[in-house]
């Protein structure tokens, strides 16, 4: 689904990605560990096509597109999906309308017509409460006034209405409780199935608990040093970043 | 006495007093002395301090070097009605009856200007003063058959009255358009005043409203300005307020090449209430400058401003909130916002809020803020496949909608917010 081959990215004039190599079948999901200032934020937004960023070599091949010669929005009409770490708020903007403006954009890249307003409407209420989200807050401003829990459960039911092709938790778990973590959890797991894929990037284990990885990666210092499956991260969890930090800047010295 | 100063104004006194009305509507004293002001003061140029950002007198001179009057008939303006609401029509200054709806609700009462007595005719024009503006003096010196409207002590009109003013004409003409609305004590009136130029003239409206609030009455009131490229004007509002009483105006513009709104309330009696909003959008080389003026002469009276100005292209967008308040005025609350975004590298914004506080017991705020469209939203919306276009027409519209919202006629809220959509 995602092939990502070598790729470098600066944020000004610093680099951050230094030869990313990943590659993501459909039905896999695949966590990207790392410790803070290894590059997944940097990461996502690169994929995602955050103009700030600077890619300055490698190529990323979406379902055998080039996709950093797209625009962020041509990026998302071709199924990809981040779920923001910190989901702003947009006041005045209705949830509702936001939404519905996304869903048929889409559509209309792929040549459908809008979806007629009762159905939009009824898989709305479906999906809301796929999160356990309060239709009350789906009638206000996109995130104007929610908390952080809600933010990030507003981030999945999104995810489940534009039913994207490959998505991008980026540190969906930070700042939630045990019971939020459940609900978003049980969100990306009723939606998985063999045709999507999933790239969950998160600093702690206790996420992959709920949602069970295929594959673990972990990033540190701009490049994925090691992979293997869960059990890696809970390895990682046990001897914690410092073990891994040790043995990769001994490499690098040596190198 | 013709000084360096006043030629501009003696060029234009000379030119449309050959066609203007032959009868003055208003009482001599006042003609004669706005006449006298507009010939020793001239028009305003940028070393006017209020009109440092419009300085009008190089564009009068600039573009309306020929005037002709060559006014056009209107035969119809359906294009503008509304549903719910009693129609008034003023064409090129004058109240027009044929375009206009019959008269018939209880407690609402209208009469131009040519129909009205000497006590009416006194009564009028009491409220601008021809010394402090040249616009208002040319406007008393040259007004059309304008009208006097009035609301009923204790009527409370049932629908809005929607008045349209339209203005055409053949190459390039001035406009003087004025009227006396008042509303009587504890009437209550919806007013919506709206500005359309029909045609392709060049055609400056110097247009002058008073507006007297008595005791308890209630006035809601909109300005919707919406001309064309090719529309220059001058809009004064001036308007007194009783103890008690309630207006509210949000004015909209939506075109105009230079529209200079000169808006200004006198809080002249305790309890008073009023709020200012303003929605302005400016491109291409426009020019929208609106200077407000809260004028608190009395105590425990509240005041309000929220000006919202979107300026692309290389238009500029010029705030100037005065706040005056009394030695008197204690427990006064005086508030006022301005937030602008600018589309583009050229775009400017001028604001100033200007407080002028005698007072020591009274709690008032100022706050301005100007900035481009927040990439981070825009950003937001791209990654969930909204287009760049899209996703700035929505951030551009929620901004808007703060102020859209204050018109109370659900009609007019659509009807201006797909405007504006088709504008930005």
């Amino acid at each position: 689904m995602i092939t990502i081959k070598n790729l470098h990215a600066s944020v000004d004039g610093k680099e951050i990605l230094k030869g990313i190599n990943l590659t993501v079948k459909a039905g896999e999901i695949h966590a990207i560990m790392g410790p803070n200032g290894s590059g997944k934020s940097t990461l996502s937004s690169v994929l995602a096509g955050k103009e700030d960023y600077d890619v300055t070599e490698g190529e990323v091949l979406f379902n055998g597109k080039n996709l950093l010669d797209m625009p962020a929005e041509d990026r998302a009409r071709e199924g990809l999906f981040l779920a923001f770490q910190y989901p702003i708020e947009i006041p005045g903007v209705s949830n509702i309308n936001f939404l519905k403006t996304a869903v048929n954009e889409i559509r209309a890249y792929k040549g459908q017509e809008p979806m007629p307003a009762k159905d939009f409407l009824s898989l709305a209420k479906e999906k809301q409460k796929l999160v356990e989200l309060d239709g009350k807050l789906a009638n206000r401003s996109v995130n104007e006034g929610f908390s952080g829990g809600e933010k990030k459960r507003n981030e999945i039911f999104q995810m489940a209405m534009l039913d994207p092709k490959l998505a991008i938790l980026d540190e969906t778990d930070s700042g939630l409780d045990i019971d939020a973590l459940k609900i978003v959890a049980n969100g990306v797991n009723t939606l998985k199935n063999k045709d999507n894929a999933f790239i969950v990037i998160t600093h702690y284990q206790r996420l992959l608990d709920y949602i069970v990885p295929d594959f673990v990666h972990i990033l540190y210092n701009g490049k994925i040093v090691k992979s293997g499956t869960k059990e890696l991260a809970l390895e990682l969890e046990a001897k914690g970043y410092d073990e891994i930090k040790k043995q990769f800047e001994k490499e690098s010295v040596e190198g | 006495m013709i000084t360096e100063k006043s030629t501009t104004a003696q060029n234009i006194i000379d030119r449309i007093s050959a066609s203007a009305d032959k009868v003055g509507y208003l009482p001599d004293t006042t003609l004669v002395k706005a006449l006298q002001m507009l010939e020793q003061q001239g028009i305003p140029s940028n070393r006017h301090e209020d009109y440092k950002y419009c300085n009008l007198d190089a564009i009068l001179k600039k573009e309306f070097k020929n005037l002709n009057q060559s006014f056009l008939p209107v035969q119809q303006i359906n294009e503008f009605r509304m549903k719910d609401a009693i129609t008034l029509v003023v064409v090129n200054g004058a109240f027009s009856a044929a375009l206009s709806d019959k008269m018939v609700i209880r407690g609402l009462h209208l009469q131009t200007f040519s129909e009205l007595d000497e006590s009416a005719k006194n009564k009028i024009a009491t409220l601008a003063n021809v010394d402090s503006d040249a616009f208002v003096a040319l406007n008393t010196a040259f007004c059309s058959n304008g009208f006097y409207l009035r609301v009923e002590r204790g009527a409370a009109i049932p629908m809005p009255v929607h008045v349209i003013y339209v203005n055409t004409a053949e190459g390039e003409a001035l406009v003087n358009t004025r009227n006396f609305i008042e509303l009587e004590e504890g009437a209550e009136l919806q007013l919506i005043e709206e500005q359309v130029q029909i045609g392709s003239g060049k055609i400056f409206s110097n247009f002058l409203s008073e507006k007297l609030v008595a005791k308890n009455a209630r006035l809601q009131s909109c300005l919707f300005q919406n001309e064309s490229g090719q529309s220059y004007s001058v809009n004064t509002n001036q308007v007194q307020m009783a103890r008690d009483s309630y207006y509210e105006n949000t004015t909209v513009t939506l075109n105009g090449q230079v529209v200079r709104n000169n808006h200004q309330v006198v809080l002249a009696g305790e309890n008073g209430v009023s709020h200012l909003n303003g929605l302005f959008l400016a491109g291409g080389t426009q020019l929208v400058d609106n200077h407000t003026l809260m004028d608190h002469q009395v105590p425990h009276c509240e005041s309000n401003e929220l000006y919202k100005g979107i300026i692309n292209d290389r238009s500029t967008g010029v705030f100037n909130g005065k706040i005056f308040v009394r030695k008197d005025a204690q427990k006064t609350n005086a508030y006022q916002s301005s937030k602008n975004i600018l589309l583009s590298d050229d775009a400017t914004i001028n604001t100033k809020p200007q407080l002028e506080i005698y007072a020591n017991d009274v709690k008032c705020s100022h706050g301005t803020s100007t900035g481009k469209i927040d990439e981070n939203a825009l950003f937001y919306l791209n990654a969930r496949g909204i287009g760049k276009e899209s996703a700035k027409k929505m951030l551009l519209s929620s901004f808007a909608q703060e102020v859209i919202l204050k018109i109370e006629s659900e009609e007019l809220r659509d009807k201006i917010s797909h405007l504006f959509e088709n504008r930005i």
